[in-house]
């Protein structure tokens, strides 16, 4: 369809390379190694991860990306300490965790603010938990509300504010606790379009201006690239490492790199990854029996 | 307003009409009631007799069949006798609105028959503490149990079979055994409710606790929540405004109770003036004394809707109790 000449993605430019380099000298954060996940079904066992081996490293952003299925919520939920891996580690600064904890922050696609609580207390819930004082707990919670730009709404309940100030106070929740890596599961899946642009700026933001390692999962191609120093991507049925490709695109970031050729390059290789050309044989009953039906005195010849 | 505004399906009435339809659900019961009483040719299946004429056995103010009525009519003209005089009555035990309403007063102005009974705002009183203390107790015990069934699973297994069994027997199956073991006073009055409430407090508070979103728990366990601060900083708030909902609906079944609990061993509180006044043939107290048992019922539980809305200021404005 499009015959633009687009530069290979893996060509980077220097700058690009240099970060790169720099980046890969920082200590790791996370490693993940030999994850595997099986679940038990009607129909046996089903391999949910398989090899799962990979290292982040301090304030990077890493994007997990693949087909429906491929088990990317499944892996964030096994980094968040919510699922149990079937084998293999996972280390955070070199020390191997098990089960849920402050140490890993999680947001997730459906804010899972608590109801109960005022933004403010929301807040507050990670902080308190790890015993400091409540006037600390305090001070700390409306620096990071102060952060997301919610001081204005520090005393109003979860269920007043719009989506995308719901998931903004869920990522404060999450920094509060200053956690190592902070996970999160497709948390602008359920926005509208531009409330997610700016949620990925703010985002991106946030990131620049704390030390902070992310590793974000998300089925949104253009989402993915905008937002990673290097893309995960997974495949389905079992979700398995495919590639882990080094955004080409120079940092900061910003929307009008949207159709620069390093973008587009990219999103043309994660295009193939995820969804390769279907092949004749690759039919698997799965599309629509196309008769047309128009009536005979339709004078309408075709919709074009 | 046209028709498909009024029956639209699932949408709320303007306020305006709301509330006129609120009004008229207590109107119409009334109103039918009203036709039946005052509106002669409407059933009236009696006559109340003014004038006995020549009829031996009529006297002014017994209520007869309108057959036997019609019948000594007949009778008393074909022999030139003096006719009898009535007009048409309902049975003694529908009394008329304004009755009722009457006994609304007087049934608490009227003094007991016997030294030792109790004047209906004593009866009343004394059903309002056996509810009171029966509904305590099985929430004492029945909500805290109802949580941990509905967070852990071991405790409900535990728990919840022999429940589930449980409330199947109906409580007042356990009257004598009340008595006997609990004496013939308030106590096993209290036993009965508590045996009625506790069982479905607990199964109906556990399925509350069950409904509480999970990814809350996860996110709490993300936050370093563990073990109890997860039970009492997520679960119990989580799930409050729910069981705050579940309260007020199993007080309602616990004063369904309140009748056979107070039946048993020496009748007592509002059920024995009941049954007392039907001896006695005051049709106008009974109804009178039911319908008090509907207004307190009714009124704790717009006073407690009223209460919740204050207390968990997080509810939705929408919401509405």
């Amino acid at each position: 369809m499009h015959h633009l000449e687009l530069p290979s993605y893996l060509e980077q430019s220097d700058e690009v390379k240099d970060r790169f380099t720099r980046l890969k000298q920082r200590p790791v954060v996370l490693e993940v190694k030999g994850l595997n996940k099986d679940f038990e079904g009607h129909q046996g066992t089903v391999t949910a991860l398989k090899d799962i081996n990979f290292k982040t490293h301090k304030r990077e952003f890493v994007c997990v990306i693949g087909p429906s299925g491929c088990g990317k919520s499944t892996l964030i939920r096994i980094l968040a300490g919510l699922e149990t891996p079937t084998s293999g580690q996972m280390l955070l600064d070199g020390k191997e965790v098990h089960g849920p904890g402050p140490d890993r922050g999680m947001v997730f696609q459906g804010y899972t603010l608590f109801p109960w609580l005022t933004v403010k207390k929301n807040v507050m819930f990670g902080v308190e938990m790890a015993g400091r004082g409540k006037m600390a707990a305090e001070e700390e919670a409306m620096q990071w509300i102060e952060l997301v730009g919610l001081t204005k709404f520090a005393k109003s309940y979860p269920h007043e504010l719009s989506g995308g100030m719901k998931q903004r106070v869920a990522i404060a929740r999450a920094l509060a606790n200053q956690p190592r890596i902070l996970l999160m599961d497709e948390p602008f899946g359920a926005l509208d379009a531009q409330t997610r642009a700016k949620m990925q700026n703010y985002l991106l933001e946030i990131w620049k201006n704390i030390d902070i390692t992310v590793l974000f999962i998300t089925h949104d191609l253009d989402e993915a690239i905008y937002l990673a120093d290097r893309i995960l991507v997974l495949k389905a049925h079992p979700g398995e490492v495919e590639e882990l490709i080094e955004v080409p695109v120079p940092q900061p970031r910003s929307p009008e790199q949207f159709l620069s050729p390093e973008f587009l390059a990219t999103k043309k290789r994660l295009e193939e990854l995820i969804h390769p050309v279907e092949t004749e044989d690759d039919s698997n009953g799965d599309h629509l029996n196309m008769v047309r039906m128009v009536s005979v005195d339709d004078d309408v010849e075709s919709v074009f | 307003m046209s028709s498909s505004q009024w029956f639209a399906v699932r949408k709320e009435l303007r306020p305006r009409s709301r509330v006129a339809i609120t009004v008229m659900s207590f109107i119409l019961p009334l109103l039918i009631w009203s036709l039946v009483s005052y509106v002669p040719w409407i059933w009236h299946p009696k006559v109340d007799i003014s004038d006995p004429g020549s009829v031996p056995y009529f006297k002014e103010g017994m209520l007869v069949d309108r057959e036997v009525f019609d019948k000594e009519s007949v009778t008393a003209s074909e022999q030139g006798a003096a006719l009898p005089q009535g007009a048409p009555a309902n049975p003694i035990y529908l009394p008329a609105p304004h009755e009722v309403a009457a006994a609304f007063y007087t049934a608490f102005s009227t003094e007991p028959k016997r030294r030792n009974e109790k004047w209906l705002h004593e009866s009343l009183w004394d059903s309002i503490q056996v509810i009171f203390w029966g509904f305590f107790l099985s929430s004492l015990f029945g909500v805290p149990l109802g949580i941990l069934a509905g967070t852990y699973d071991f405790v409900s297994r535990l728990f919840e079979p022999f429940v589930e069994f449980f409330r199947y027997l109906p409580a007042p199956a356990f009257g004598a055994l009340a008595v006997a073991i609990l004496g013939i006073h308030h106590a096993p009055k209290i036993a009965i409710i508590v045996i009625g409430t506790f069982f479905q407090q607990v199964l109906v508070i556990s399925n509350t606790t069950r409904k509480l979103d999970p990814s809350l728990l996860e996110a709490a366990q993300t936050l370093g929540a563990k073990r109890l601060a997860l039970l009492f900083k997520v679960v119990v708030p989580g799930i409050i405004t729910d069981l705050y909902k579940d309260m007020r609906i199993l007080l309602g079944w616990a004063w369904t109770y309140l009748i056979v609990a107070e039946l048993i061993g020496s009748s007592s509180g509002i059920t024995w003036f009941i049954t007392q006044q039907a001896r006695y043939k005051n049709f106008d107290n009974v109804f009178a004394a039911i319908m008090m048992i509907g207004i307190i019922g009714l009124t704790t539980d717009l006073i407690l809707g009223w209460l919740g809305k204050r207390i968990f200021p997080w509810q939705r404005q929408t919401a509405r109790a």
